[in-house]
């Protein structure tokens, strides 16, 4: 009953959604202000149904009831709790319901919360948000209902594959959609914005905080999907260039793109045509990497679908929105009134150059992702392009980039010193010139990439902190004075400086662990000892344990550092009970210079094959994503971003004179 | 400068350096590119030692033999040719004999095929896209269809 329940609200959402698409957009074109308004309930309607319809396949996932196929398939009783609600979203139906809720809910935030917005663009971009909601309802509705029922019902269900069963991944998929489907408002504002043919600054302060939060969800969410891959892959890699992956990299690196082209829209009216181009590519990177996640036509630990109808559909989608928006931009983007002029050397074109860098690395990830897909298709062979095409292709892109972000704010709007920005900048360029020669004495026979990517990641960190000692006359005027002036500061341009910071701490974290990380493989018997970077690990020996659903043996291994004992730490291999599947888990052992990595292997000669790293400030790359994000958050509630707070009253009564 | 120039001095500067990532994308792939073979297609395509390729197709029952410390051997077959496979470290949590594998390494002058990764990304659960493939080409694919799961 409440799975009908369920199946019955997403058939309603459907209909609502096709309501939403057709009315409101009509209702814009003659200027009807009561049709455009339905837009609103509408969208809040949308949301309340597919709640309801979320939270019957929780339902029935928390009561095992197995006589819905998709929890037959994907649960068992013996899972634990939180694997339970997590799994409503680890399988390919649920996780496209999940979509759907999240497409939603962004589509009810606009709806509730942009009241400052022009009513005829608001109900634009509801229309907009609708078609894509009603598109992926219908292939729920068509190939993929998660509400399916199963008669007779087996008795137990086949469970959710154990290497899920973590509460990192547990989070990954809802941030990472948070993220993908975030980008479909600026999609959405970018085909309203076509329609009425007008982009100005106000336009871009409205797309900026979601294209900012969005960003915010793809980089917590690449870095928890990163995290989990590093301690539960057992290879102690936080990185593969996997095409699941790169899916997820792409709009992140787009979407980052945006937030700087918006920037100039904003603030000097300028690269119009181009930020409206960058927010259709980057929701279009999010429908493609939804699209090569669910096809099947990779494989992966993601590919939940096999079924090729599915991909089809998919692929339709795709190919509507994409097409339909570039279409309508090759029609309607001459039309946009060219913006302010700036010269070669200016903020604006500091600018360009970090969204041409960006979008460089992007169609190089792009290619590097799609290529052996492609070749196969023409050629029948099959190829793969791993980690050396794109170190080789997105490392030189991103470290010329990254050497020019200090240099970026530095530069005045319009016409701007070139000279004058860099030399403000030597402390910075000094301090990380200092401590790449550091690391070149200090490791001479070692590869160059070394001293160069720690100097980078220094000068990121050094030139971001300069240029706000410089925005506030730090030793040159009173304290009392830069005081002053760091209270006056926007909370944006913090937001700005912490971003940058984490760019060169994650870079920091990533050169070290790729260059000196230590790796040893031996079989070591109980009582022996190897020496994994100046630190003894001693293998005590191993014992059964039982889980609540799986068995396993768990190895435990003593950790000596500087002649005394610091740690014990276990590294297990499990047995999942319903099907069998077998699982490593390792032990991580965090000194303040790295993580001590541990996984052990099958039984040899006596003993375990054991393998481990050493994996020098590895915690300095999540570390790094976590100071990006806090500085999206910073950014965020920056009052002048703020949707709504400055103006509101300026915004009622603009709308209720749209409505008259 | 006029309008006119500011506006050139730009887009050439944009073109010199889209130019600049494409010849970077072209030569990258040219030199990366691994090509996916079975054992039948090394013996028929006759490929020559030292070339680095990835090798897939199913480990052969009763084949896995370990060596010294970490080393093991074991050999890959599609049932028409097997192919020896020499690699030294932890295998897969799913490497079982009588599954699917994938292997990334090339032959050396013996040809035994030296690998240094097997299976290195995510551990499947099931077959290898590459593997099921190949071997429903060659007519000795027995899985069923719907078998794979996440």
């Amino acid at each position: 009953m409440i799975a009908e329940i369920g199946h019955f609200a997403l058939v309603l959402a459907f209909t609502l959604a096709l309501y939403q698409t057709i009315v409101p957009l009509f209702g814009a074109r003659r200027g009807d202000a009561t049709l455009m308004r339905t837009a609103l309930p509408a969208a809040s309607s949308q949301l309340a149904l597919i709640v309801i319809a979320f939270a019957a396949l929780t339902f029935a996932y928390v009561t095992s009831d197995f006589t819905v196929h998709n929890v037959w398939a994907n649960s068992h009783t013996a899972k634990p709790l939180i694997y339970k609600f997590a799994g409503v979203w680890g399988n390919h139906e649920g996780s496209m319901l999940l979509w759907v809720l999240i497409l939603a809910l962004f589509g009810a935030a606009v709806a509730l919360f942009g009241n400052n917005l022009p009513l005829a663009l608001r109900s634009r971009v509801l229309a907009v948000q609708g078609s894509i909601g009603a598109a992926f309802l219908l292939f729920i509705l068509a190939s993929s209902n998660p509400f399916q029922r199963l008669d007779p019902a087996p008795v137990e269900g086949l469970g959710l594959n154990p290497i899920l069963q973590d509460p990192a991944l547990a989070m990954h998929p809802p941030l990472l959609y948070a993220g993908y489907v975030g980008l479909s408002i600026a999609f959405s504002f970018a085909v309203a914005a076509l329609i009425e043919g007008r982009v100005d600054a106000a336009w871009a302060r409205w797309v900026r905080p979601w294209t900012l939060a969005a960003w915010m969800f793809l980089t917590v969410g690449i870095a928890l999907g990163s995290w989990w891959a590093y301690y539960e892959l057992g290879w102690g890699g936080f990185w593969f260039w996997d095409p699941v992956e790169n899916a997820s990299f792409m709009p992140w690196l787009l979407s980052g793109a945006l937030l700087h082209s918006a920037m100039v829209v904003e603030k000097r009216n300028a690269l119009k045509a181009w930020t409206i181009l960058l927010a259709i590519l980057a929701f279009s990177l999010s429908l493609l990497g939804t699209f090569l996640v669910r096809s099947g036509v990779l494989t992966s630990v993601h590919a939940f679908a096999v079924d090729p109808e599915r991909g089809i559909f998919i692929l339709a989608i795709l190919c509507l929105f994409v097409g339909g928006a570039l279409g309508l931009f090759a029609w309607r983007a001459p039309m946009l009134k060219p913006g302010g002029l700036f010269a070669p050397i200016s903020r604006e074109s500091a600018l360009v150059v970090n969204n041409l860098l960006l979008a460089a690395a992007t169609a190089a990830v792009f290619i590097g992702t799609l290529y052996p897909l492609a070749y196969e298709a023409v050629t029948g062979a099959k190829i793969s392009v791993g980690p050396p095409y794109f170190n080789m292709t997105f490392g030189p892109l991103i470290a010329v980039l990254l050497l020019l972000v200090p240099i970026g704010p530095m530069l005045a709007w319009k016409r701007a010193d070139a000279w004058a920005a860099i030399q403000r900048l030597w402390t910075a360029a000094l301090i990380a010139a200092a401590v790449g020669l550091a690391v070149l004495v200090i490791h001479w026979r070692g590869p160059w990439i070394a001293p160069f990517g720690i100097a980078l990641g220094i000068w990121l960190i050094a030139g971001s902190l300069v240029e706000k000692a410089e925005r506030i006359q730090l030793f040159k005027a009173p304290l009392a004075v830069s005081w002053t002036r760091l209270k006056g500061l926007p909370r944006s341009a913090f937001g700005t400086t912490l971003a940058h910071m984490g760019a060169g701490i994650l870079v920091i974290g990533v050169i070290s662990v790729t260059v000196w990380r230590h790796e040893s493989v031996t079989v070591m018997t109980p009582g022996s000892t190897i020496d994994v970077a100046g630190r003894s690990v001693t293998f005590l020996g191993e014992s059964p344990f039982t889980g609540p659903n799986y068995t396993a043996e768990v190895a435990r291994f003593r950790i000596d550092s500087g002649g005394r004992e610091v740690a014990t730490i276990t590294s297990d291999k499990r047995d999942y009970l319903p099907d069998g599947q077998s699982t490593t888990q390792v032990g991580i052992e965090p000194f303040l210079t790295g993580d001590l990595y541990l996984a052990i292997g099958d039984r040899a000669q006596g003993g375990r094959v054991v393998r481990a790293y050493f994996h020098p400030f590895v915690h300095l790359i999540w570390l790094g994503c976590a100071v990006m994000f806090l500085g999206g958050a910073v950014s965020l509630s920056d009052r002048r971003l703020r949707i709504g707070a400055p103006n509101r009253a300026a915004g009622r009564l603009a709308l209720s004179q749209a409505a008259e | 400068m006029t309008r006119r120039q500011q506006r050139a001095a730009i887009i050439m500067g944009g073109l010199a350096l889209l130019g600049a990532a494409a010849g970077l994308v072209l030569y990258a792939l040219d030199e990366t590119m691994v090509f996916f073979h079975t054992p039948s297609d090394v013996v028929e395509k006759g490929i020559a030692a030292g070339t680095r390729f990835r090798l897939g197709g199913l480990v052969e029952a009763g084949s896995v033999t370990r060596g010294r410390g970490t080393a093991v051997q074991f050999a890959v077959t599609d049932t028409e040719k097997t192919l020896a496979v020499a690699f030294t470290g932890i295998l897969p949590d799913l490497f079982r004999e009588g599954q699917g594998v994938v292997a990334e390494g090339r032959l050396n002058e013996s040809g035994v095929f030296e690998a240094d990764s097997v299976l290195a990304k995510h551990d499947e659960t099931y077959m290898p896209k590459e593997v099921a493939d190949a071997l429903k080409a060659r007519g000795v694919w027995q899985h069923e269809e719907g078998a794979a799961k996440p």
